[in-house]
């Protein structure tokens, strides 16, 4: 009974899967136009969905941008023209990998900061661990030794 | 650096670091800013729902007026209609554009609740959303007299948005388009 019940679901789901991927198709005069279709669905981001890519997602907003990109480069617009026309209307938002300017300079030098400041960091940590004070301290200065000497005269008296 | 001083670097780090998430907890990630904020109302040249003709941009602008993007598939929009019912009464004018929605599921919407726009624009196809970057409905914008836009608001337009955010940057247009 319960074999039977799973294998049931088990074909639920299977029936249930295909109705969930409903994407669109176009069609590409030229192999090249697709690769770029492909590049660009990849790049630009889903305004509503927001992690996800135009090409993954199934938001009507994401089919519109897709149908609005088909057009563009069927008649023949450049990657550029593209993305200036993306980003007019949603903003640099839109760019899984927006332009360098003055609002996105902190994102994109974030990183390399970053990097230099733990390089100083580690190079700081290894130039006082060079220095030679451990050695320093272990030997006891003419003041020290007569102290030390003192300590241990006392600690002999009283046992 | 004296040791005892370097043991709070961590102390340190971590309280930059909470300050930031402090901060993200306030920020809403949907909250997108429009990107034609003070850019023009784009052109169309769009069928009016309900009458035969075309209506565009250049009869739609010249006084301060809301632009509301709304469609009978959307829920929150059921939610907004009466206030913007409200704020038709109080005079504020009002320019729908039923944004990917059926001509006649629209007008049997309008017929029930009624309307509180001026004039519907039919964007069937989502051609002025995506020149507007509508990334949903319902949305709101406010657009001066000269047809410039100067706020986008996402979501339901009611009582506290008006009152908080919309009205006074309505009144402040108002004065700058009074001779």
């Amino acid at each position: 009974m319960i074999t039977l019940m799973s294998r049931a679901l088990l074909l639920l789901c299977l029936l249930s899967a295909p109705s969930m991927a409903v994407i669109e198709t176009y069609e590409f005069s030229d192999a090249a136009l697709e690769q770029r279709y492909q590049v660009l669905t990849a790049e630009l981001r889903c305004p509503k969905c927001q992690n996800q890519n135009i090409a993954d997602s199934n938001a009507p907003i994401a089919q519109d941008l897709r149908k609005r990109l088909y057009q563009q480069l069927q008649e023949g617009a450049s990657d550029d023209e593209i993305l200036e026309y993306m980003v007019a209307r949603y903003g640099e938002f839109v760019l899984y990998r927006p332009r360098f300017s003055g609002a996105t300079a902190i994102l994109w030098l974030a990183p390399i900061l970053l990097l230099l400041a733990g390089a100083v960091v580690v190079l700081m940590t290894l130039r006082s661990r060079q220095q030679p004070t451990a050695a320093a301290a272990q030997t006891l200065s003419a003041a020290e030794s007569q102290r030390l000497q003192s300590l241990l005269d006392d600690s002999e008296s009283e046992s | 650096m004296a040791p005892r001083a370097k043991l709070f670097i961590p102390l340190v780090l971590f309280a930059v670091l909470a300050l930031f998430l402090l901060r993200g907890l306030e920020l809403d990630p949907k909250d997108l800013p429009s990107a034609l904020i003070d850019q023009p109302l784009p052109q169309f040249e769009l069928p009016s729902l309900g009458t035969q003709s075309l209506v565009s941009r250049d009869q739609v602008i010249g006084e301060v007026a809301l632009f509301n993007i709304w469609a009978t598939w959307c829920v929150s929009c059921r939610v907004e209609h009466p206030y913007l019912h409200q704020l038709a009464e109080r005079g504020v004018p009002i320019y729908g554009i039923n944004y990917k929605d059926d001509d006649s599921d629209a007008l049997r919407w309008l017929e029930e609740l009624g309307n509180p726009y001026r004039l519907n624009i039919v964007d069937a196809e989502g051609e002025l959303g995506l020149d507007l970057g509508v990334y949903g409905a319902p949305e709101t914008y406010l657009v001066d007299a000269g047809g410039v836009i100067r706020y986008r608001h996402v979501g339901v337009v009611g009582e506290r948005v008006w009152q908080n955010i919309l009205q006074p940057l309505y009144q402040e247009l108002l004065a700058e388009s009074a001779p």
